[in-house]
């Protein structure tokens, strides 16, 4: 019989039973559905150990990677400590080191942390004021000895949070940062597999953490960047990613504006029509998709009927909070 | 015990790779596409998933109560028997593709068909 752990709470599965009979007879709060590895409502992560291979069928890469698992296909082979998906989260104070425009209304906000901050480039974490109001940023930065962590924030119109970040917070500032959550990040496997990376504002954030982790891991494959706003003083990094290009022979940036005026070097259209029009086949691709939620869910079909399969789309759509 | 046909035709795997070439057939089918906007490819694929394993005649806690109500908002729409003979025709179809003996495809056709009038409200 093997202990099942839940924050202060020990629960003991009975031979034969799975995480999830477990848990429906001992009342934990769990969502679950179909009991039998279809549904992935019952999906909980084993943060220290590896949990059962069988326990993981049917999962993306990146979650088994984060060790999550399906409770009702997960018979322990040995005591497990479970985090369910809701559970309070734990935060680590770090300090602001950097923080600079990006272009008239992104910042650049770096934050350094004591100890190594755990995360995989392309993840997000929740950042949270003083009085609790609390925001999710993707991550922009690979993981790297100097323990900092990079993120871009937008400034929103009557953005409660973005305006404190972008006129009230200054160099020497503490901020609590969450762990780092999300699946939509690189794993340095099949690299010979073409790479497309679609987003606009600052979903360039978490797709430049990825394009700089696999670059980093020696990909192989073709990487397309398509990064889009409407003018061009809302794109960032331009001259950095075009140099990227030079250095690298198998990426390709493609910034995109969708207005009217667009300078040369520029490709006129919405990012998503474009990287559409660009790749014709997909079969056989990894996705990634960040940034507007339309663009997103719109592009996660489209990438598919190109010929993407569902577990090579990863996307990271940035919900705006209403303030 | 005999093999239920979910095994015989190769369990999760062959779920999976069903399920693309199904998935794709129906969204660029101009008849049953537009009941599928607005929804989260996500949730949709693992949602085609269980379809699957039920018409296979695999594991699946679903019943003809969970059928209507998650159908009834579509049978508001217009959702009709026309609609549920092309997404026979895709399952027909796609387990051609994958070679499936035709002796299994009848049996699986048979599973999804009796799922017609709960689907269909009827």
């Amino acid at each position: 019989m093997y202990k099942l752990t839940i924050g202060e709470k020990t629960y003991y599965c009975q031979p034969g039973e799975s995480v999830l009979d477990t848990f429906l007879r001992e009342n934990v709060n769990i969502s679950f559905a179909c009991k039998k590895g279809t549904c992935h409502s019952c999906i909980v992560r084993s943060p220290n150990i590896l949990p059962p291979e069988s326990a993981q069928v049917g999962l993306k890469n990146t979650l088994k990677k984060l060790n999550h698992f399906l409770a009702c296909l997960c018979h322990p082979e040995q005591n497990m400590v479970i985090k369910l998906p809701d559970q309070s989260e734990f935060y680590t104070e770090g300090t602001v080191v950097v923080n600079q425009l990006l272009n008239r209304n992104t910042l650049l906000l770096i934050i350094a942390f004591k100890d190594a901050f755990e995360f995989n480039a392309g993840q997000f974490v929740n950042l949270q004021r003083p009085d609790g109001l609390t925001r999710s940023y993707s991550i922009a930065n690979i993981p790297q000895a100097s323990n900092t962590l990079e993120f871009h924030i937008r400034r929103l119109p009557d953005g409660r949070f973005s305006e404190w970040l972008h006129d009230e917070i200054k160099t020497g500032d503490t901020i609590a940062v969450s762990e780092a959550r999300g699946h939509c990040f690189y794993l340095p496997e099949r690299k010979e597999q073409g790479l497309v990376l679609v987003g606009t504002g600052t979903g360039l954030a978490p797709l430049a953490g990825i394009l700089t982790d696999a670059l980093g891991h020696g990909h192989s494959g073709p990487i397309y960047l398509f990064h889009g706003s409407r003018e061009v003083d809302d794109l960032y990094r331009v001259d950095e990613m075009r140099k990227l290009a030079e250095q690298h022979q198998n990426f390709y940036y493609i910034p995109c504006l969708s207005g009217k005026h667009v300078p040369e070097g520029f490709t006129h259209g919405r990012v998503n029509e474009i990287a559409l029009a660009t790749l014709v086949d997909l079969k056989d691709w990894r996705v990634f998709l960040c940034g507007h939620p339309e663009m997103v869910n719109q592009m996660k079909k489209m990438t598919f009927l190109k010929g993407a399969s569902m577990k090579d789309i990863y996307a990271d759509a940035f919900l705006i909070t209403a303030t | 015990m005999s093999k239920t046909l979910y095994e015989r035709i190769g369990g999760e795997p062959a779920v999976s790779a069903a399920v693309e070439i199904f998935y794709r057939k129906v969204l660029n089918d101009y008849r049953i596409n537009r009941f599928f906007d607005n929804v989260d490819m996500d949730k949709q694929i693992d949602k085609q998933k269980a379809f699957f394993t039920m018409a296979f005649g695999g594991p699946n806690n679903y019943t003809g109560a969970d059928m209507r109500k998650a159908h009834a908002h579509l049978v508001e729409i217009g959702l009709d028997d026309s609609h549920f003979d092309a997404v026979m025709e895709h399952l027909g179809a796609t387990l051609v593709e994958l070679e499936v003996p035709d002796t299994l495809i009848a049996e699986a056709a048979a599973i999804a068909e009796s799922a017609r009038k709960d689907v269909l409200g009827k």
